[in-house]
């Protein structure tokens, strides 16, 4: 059981900042189905940040090859991000077609960049030396304090941050005034800008940092699920994998902390093929169960449907001051 | 409220935009993406052809021989295809984001009935079964997201979404299943094949072109001419005003979807039955997402999505000589020029549907008598009109 669990919390960071990172822009009244390709972005860009550490110095510093590849997965996720707040929240376009306009680009060049930009020059060896040694660096000692030890402190540098950040991500929605103001913009942006509230700026701010948070997600998934064993094909995984976390976002009823929770049962029910000993064949159906369960959730909370597990009202709607 | 600042750019609803000019807007869009992609791609090869040489290979890939020509018309329907499956379902703003998935249960369902019937039956009668079999399958796949839609409002872009990963799982099993190799790959099915009208690539691609063509002219008709085409509609405008008007609107729903369910598993059909004669967990070839681009930026009329189709094929297949003439290892690179022609079309549609002008400019678009009478008049008082904005 206790590799389950190690692993299941493992895998959840993955979904956990997807997750935290959607429902950021949805808060501010964005539904954005771009979220598995700016995951597969924010892997390229971590990969990236990587191979640069390694260009630099054949030796680098282990923290500093962390700190690039969080960094660069942040700033190539935020940059497409940002195309789709610009296209959404200035341009006012559909936001369902702009989303998937995102995944399709953010995968094709996901792979584009990753074979011809990242993998080159031998740096599979590294990148992999990388995500084995420095992102699944765990505090030394850890293996004496027994199952607690493994499954709670020998985690990725990366799993902490995704907590962190669920938290950071709660509190700042629940008790901060930035927070109202969002959820205020993301419920009734006219009524926002009424009382003065700059409804672009936060929805900007709320798309953008929800795309960094998300693209962490992708280089997570890269560095502590694969250890850094990275292929140009890991995109369409990932892309399955932004799905899920928007699902987990309806499932969690747009609340952070709840999304660790969330997130690590998904995490374990995407890993159950590894732990139940069946025939090979039947590993493909056992991949079935976390769609599966995620269209229960759907139903569920539809047919349950009050208050508490509503999206923001206006999710999905443009905003144009002057349509009163 | 005297320090009234003035917006620098001043953004006003456009009422009417004449057709033509909102179609020059869209194709300068398309070009410049092109173009743009062009500069980047001839910068950044590792054996530049050059920019020209960029659409000299794209265009010898797209009709360099008389086969690519058929495969690319072959590929320019199977995408119309699809995309006027799923504007059965947008019509009604009902978002069919399943097409991966319902393509895929199409092409299992009848590489099943080729494997296991196939020789054993006569081959119309296989024929047949494959073609029942793959549009119940679809349609399945499409009617069970409708069937909660209708009656507990459950979020359809997801739940159809899943139900892709699900199809996915399922054709892998399949394959795992049924070879001894444990490849994951299957090899050609031999019997059960449908016929091809006439020799090579042609006969294959007649057969697909010709299916399609005759569903987007019947789907034309459909949504244009018949009652159920205008239930959609109205459903798609407003439920409510729908229900007034004594339709079922949870009937139309389900009766829509399984519809465009049933189609995209007539895509899989004709991919496994006709032109692959086997199945793989992405033969879909991602077009259920293509294909919803293509619905939107074709307007939703099946007319012009024959255009956009054949142009998005158009840089599919030159893309791919574009990359082994300039030397690029990954054939992923297709997806970034579309996907950059995608942003820049979805960012026209802003300057079609609003008028930019630039505080203290004169207006960015030079105004036509008829069409831009309400600008004009709007024009000498605009600082007040801006001020009337800040002080709300």
């Amino acid at each position: 059981m206790i590799p389950l669990f190690t692993s299941a919390i493992e895998f959840g960071a993955v979904f956990l900042l997807g997750c935290v990172g959607e429902i950021l822009t949805e808060k501010s009244g964005h539904l954005n189905l771009g979220i598995p390709g700016i995951m597969c972005v924010g892997a390229a860009g971590g990969c990236f940040g990587v191979k640069l550490c390694y260009l630099a110095s054949p030796t680098p510093n282990a923290f500093l090859v962390v700190l690039m590849g969080i960094l660069f997965a942040m700033l190539f996720a935020g940059a497409l991000g940002g195309i789709y707040g610009v296209l959404t929240v200035s341009m006012r376009s559909n936001q369902n077609v702009t989303g998937l306009a995102c995944t399709i680009f953010g995968s094709g060049f996901t792979a584009f960049f990753l074979d011809e930009a990242v993998l080159t020059e031998g740096m599979d060896t590294n990148l992999s030396q990388a995500g084995l040694n420095f992102f699944n660096a765990t505090i030394p000692g850890i293996d004496s304090l027994g199952w607690f030890g493994e499954i709670f402190l020998g985690q990725s540098a990366l799993v902490y941050l995704a907590i962190v950040i669920a938290v950071a991500a709660a509190v700042v929605l629940r008790h901060t005034k930035a927070g109202l103001s969002l959820r205020a913009v993301g419920e009734n942006p006219a009524t926002a800008d009424a009382v003065g509230i700059n409804v672009t700026r936060y929805k900007y701010t709320a798309i953008i940092a929800g795309a960094a948070i998300a693209g962490l997600g992708g280089i997570t998934y890269i560095m502590c699920r694969l250890n850094g064993l990275v292929s140009s094909n890991d995109g369409t995984v990932i892309q399955g994998i932004g799905w899920l976390c928007i699902a987990l976002v309806i499932f969690t009823m747009w609340r952070p902390a709840l999304a660790i929770l969330g997130s690590i049962l998904f995490g374990a029910l995407y890993n159950l093929r590894d732990f139940i000993n069946v025939l090979p064949e039947m590993r493909d159906l056992i991949d079935i169960i976390p769609y599966a369960v995620a269209i229960l959730v759907l139903i569920v909370t539809s047919i349950v449907g009050n208050r508490e597990t509503q999206p923001p009202a206006s999710l999905g709607l443009s905003y144009f001051r002057e349509d009163r | 409220m005297k320090n009234i600042k003035e917006p620098f750019i001043h953004i006003s609803r456009r009422e009417h935009m004449p057709l033509w000019k909102s179609m020059l807007i869209r194709v300068g869009a398309v070009l410049v993406a092109l173009i743009l992609s062009a500069i980047l791609i001839s910068a950044a090869a590792p054996d530049s052809q050059g920019f020209f040489g960029f659409f000299g290979s794209l265009f010898k890939g797209a009709f360099g021989t008389e086969r690519r020509i058929w495969q690319l018309l072959q590929n320019t329907f199977l995408l119309l295809g699809v995309a006027v499956a799923l504007v059965v379902a947008f019509k009604m703003k009902f978002w069919n984001l399943g097409g991966n998935g319902q393509i895929l249960m199409g092409c299992l369902m009848t590489a099943i009935c080729m494997k296991y019937l196939g020789g054993k039956l006569p081959d119309p009668v296989v024929w047949l079964l494959m073609l029942v079999s793959s549009l119940l399958a679809g349609a399945l796949w499409a009617g069970i997201p409708a069937i909660f839609k209708a009656f507990f409002n459950t979020n359809e872009s997801l739940f159809t979404l899943m139900m892709n990963y699900i199809a996915v799982c399922l054709v892998k099993f399949f394959i795992s299943a049924s070879t001894e190799t444990q490849t994951g790959t299957m090899p050609p099915l031999s019997d059960g094949a449908l016929p091809t009208l006439g020799e090579g690539q042609m006969g294959t691609s007649l057969l697909t072109i010709l299916i399609f063509a005759i569903v987007t002219l019947v789907i034309y008709a459909y949504l244009r001419f018949s009652k159920h085409g205008y239930e959609i509609a109205l459903i798609g405008d407003s439920k409510n005003t729908a229900r007034y008007a004594g339709i079922n609107v949870k009937k139309v729903i389900i009766r829509t979807l399984i519809l465009s369910g049933a189609l995209c598993g007539l895509v899989g059909f004709v991919l496994t039955g006709a032109i692959n004669h086997n199945v793989t967990s992405t033969m879909d070839g991602n077009m259920g997402f293509t294909g919803i681009m293509v619905a939107w930026m074709g307007k939703f009329d099946p007319l012009i999505m024959a255009g956009v189709s054949f142009f998005i094929i158009f840089l599919d297949r030159g893309m791919s000589t574009v990359c082994s003439d300039f030397r690029f290892t990954s054939e992923a690179l297709s997806d970034i020029v579309v996907g950059l022609i995608y942003f820049f079309f979805i960012g026209c549609e802003f300057f079609i549907r609003y008028r930019v002008r630039f505080a203290g400019g004169k207006t960015k678009h030079t105004p036509s008598p008829e069409q831009d009478r309400e600008a004009t008049s709007k024009e000498p008082p605009l600082p007040e009109e801006g001020g009337e904005k800040e002080g709300n």
